[in-house]
């Protein structure tokens, strides 16, 4: 009885210890200083580096405010858990990241640890950016350290309790992320792993095209199988289906026209995908897109869901005609007959895979609120579709994207009034 | 360029003439620096109304200008004026807002800024022929509660200020009522010493 007491008095005390053990490891506090590092003078060429590396990780899309100064921070990033402020990333040495080494950035980059040793949340793609390979990221701390400070506080994030409690980003560590380089592939070529390493780190692209749970973490299994994008309330399509975005039917130049220039012979970016292309994209090498593109292309094809039936197209004869009179009026000037599309300018409707796709809450978007694609250096005066809202009722928004998805033989499903009447209240953005 | 555009018509007009809706705005023939000013603003978030901010999000500098070069170009036919059930009373202090100003109050004349004609100045002054009154309201109130702002210094926000919410609906309503003037162009710059000074106007 005594022996069994000691025991679990042994065992408890050990448990402690290693839950204590656990906090301080994974609270890490500040890096220890290194004296003498050489950081402080990096050459024009490494800045330049990490200007066009900040680029691909389109680290000014989140750190900008909206008409804020540049890197400053206060960008409200919605979250399904309350609001998230990014931070002042300019090199300000008092509210910004002025005083940090490029060994606390890199821990940033690869672990999510901030300077003082705070978990950082992870709408923070450090689950990428931690494929980033140091010399990168120190690239990319030079470029940083290289823009003009902001003298600017950051703003508290308005976390809903228990999401406000960092400590519990321990656990969501444990089950979501995992800190590691990227490892090449020997058995692909040096491009396939160049345009890898930029999609999985830099790019971050699974943030979004990779269905997002309760708990804000995507699993490596669905990776680049599509999901919405939390609060935005776009569809980011999947990568790995040939019914959705999937590339495997694309030509190279498709791809690359679509994310360098934002448009292209199959299809156009808006919404999201437009501010990547606008602040990223455009501004990488030839040789990177494509290095991209051919990794995109050869991601494995596999459809999260099955194709849909037969009964589930059926449509009934009044809807497809009154969603063909639309058609005619308001979409054929532009998206020609038989939904061709007079392309790169004016996308085609028929057998594109937007249109189609399992969710028809982008054609929706579109219809209801237009879309300009892009301004880019290929394409510096993009083509506008204009918004139908206040022109046409929800009957008849659900009329012209059913059509639009059923007709020509395209491979989508009827949608419904009510779920125009929904997107109809969110703001547009 | 027409083709470009197109992303406006639905709202603001073929040509920019504005349409039967009561709150999207003629933008035709308004000053091409106003009209850019706008879009800039639109994109940047300064100026807020979330079906404009989407749509110029990802437009650089140069093509909005472009955009704005076109529309201030255009000289369509003006839409009929507004039919109004107002007092006369409240016409005629709108009118005199307009014509006279309200020296009490320290308001100038909105023809003295926005043209004898009301087709606006070059190069930052919009014209006011054409518009609807619940715009124009929704404007000088988005002015006065400071969700509208101009370049600094904001002469329209201290114009804005100095109205009541009566005086901003009378002088809406004798705008929306007048007629579509002979020529639409905006007077030229500065014609005459601005009575307060205005960012858009340097």
């Amino acid at each position: 009885m005594q022996r069994r007491t000691r025991t679990f008095l042994v065992s408890a005390f050990v448990a402690a210890l290693v839950v204590v053990a656990g906090f301080l490891y994974f609270t890490p506090g500040y890096l220890p200083s290194i004296p003498g590092a050489v950081e402080a003078n990096p050459t024009t060429q490494t800045i330049n580096k990490g200007e066009y590396l900040a680029r691909a990780g389109d680290c000014i899309a989140c750190h900008t405010a909206p008409g804020g100064k540049q890197f400053a921070g206060g960008r409200a990033m919605a979250t399904p858990f309350g609001n998230i402020y990014a931070p002042n990333v300019t090199p300000d040495d008092e509210t910004g990241i002025g005083r940090w080494t490029s060994d606390d950035f890199y821990r940033m980059m690869h672990q999510g640890i901030s300077r003082d040793g705070a978990l950082m949340y992870p709408v923070m793609p450090f689950a990428s950016y931690t494929k980033v390979t140091r010399e990168d990221s120190d690239a990319i701390y030079a470029y940083m350290m290289s823009v003009p400070p902001v003298n600017q506080k950051n703003r508290a994030h308005e976390l809903r309790f228990p999401f406000n409690q960092r400590d519990l980003l321990i656990g969501w560590r444990a089950l979501y992320f995992k800190a590691g380089e990227y490892v090449s592939d020997t058995k692909k070529s040096t491009q396939w792993n160049r345009g890898a390493y930029l999609v999985e780190g830099l790019g971050h692209c699974a943030m979004c095209h990779t269905a997002i749970n309760k708990l804000g973490g995507s699993k490596t299994s669905q990776e680049f199988e599509g999901g919405m994008i939390p609060n935005q309330n776009w569809y980011a399509p999947s990568l790995t289906s040939n019914r959705e975005a999937g590339l495997g039917n694309w030509t190279i130049k498709e791809i690359t026209d679509l994310l360098q220039a934002g448009i292209s012979h199959r299809a156009t970016v808006y919404g999201p995908m437009a501010e990547v292309v606008y602040n990223s994209l455009q501004y990488l090498s030839d040789a990177d897109v494509e290095a991209m593109a051919v990794y995109l292309k050869e991601l494995p094809q596999r459809d999260s869901e099955p194709a849909p039936t037969q009964s589930a197209r059926l449509v009934s004869p009044n809807v497809m005609e009154l969603g063909r009179k639309i058609y005619a009026k308001q979409c054929l000037m532009c998206h020609g007959e038989e939904g061709k599309g007079h392309p790169p300018e004016y996308p085609p409707l028929a057998s594109n895979q937007s249109i189609t796709m399992s969710s028809p809450v982008n054609s929706i978007r579109m219809v209801l609120n237009g879309g300009y694609a892009p301004g880019t250096k290929r394409n510096p005066k993009p083509h506008g579709m204009p918004p139908f809202s206040h022109i046409l009722n929800d009957d008849e928004v659900a009329a012209v994207v059913t059509y639009i998805r059923v007709a020509w033989e395209n491979s989508g499903t009827p949608v419904i009034a009510g779920q125009i009447g929904e997107l109809r209240t969110i703001v547009p953005e | 360029m027409e083709a470009r555009v197109q992303g406006c018509v639905t709202c603001h007009g073929q040509s920019g003439q504005g349409t039967s809706n009561e709150y999207f705005p003629r933008i035709a023939g308004k000053p091409a620096a106003y009209l850019y000013n706008q879009l800039v603003a639109f994109r940047d978030g300064k100026r807020v109304y979330p079906p404009m901010n989407y749509l110029v999000a990802y437009l650089p500098d140069a093509y909005l200008r472009d955009i704005a070069e076109h529309f201030s170009k255009q000289r369509p036919e003006f839409e009929p004026k507004q039919q109004t059930t107002a007092a006369t009373a409240v016409v005629s202090r709108g009118a005199t807002l307009a014509l006279s100003g309200d020296p009490s109050k320290q308001v100038p004349a909105c023809i003295i800024c926005h043209g004898p004609g009301l087709t606006g100045m070059e190069p930052g002054i919009p014209g006011l022929v054409g518009l609807r009154s619940s715009y124009i309201v929704a404007q000088l109130t988005r002015w006065r509660t400071g969700n509208r702002q101009a370049p600094q210094p904001d002469c329209m926000k201290r114009i804005a200020d100095r109205l009541s919410e009566a005086d901003v609906h009378a002088v809406a309503t004798w705008l929306s009522t007048q007629d579509a003037p002979r020529d639409a162009s905006p007077a030229s710059s500065n014609l005459q010493k601005m009575p307060l000074a205005c960012g858009s106007q340097r």
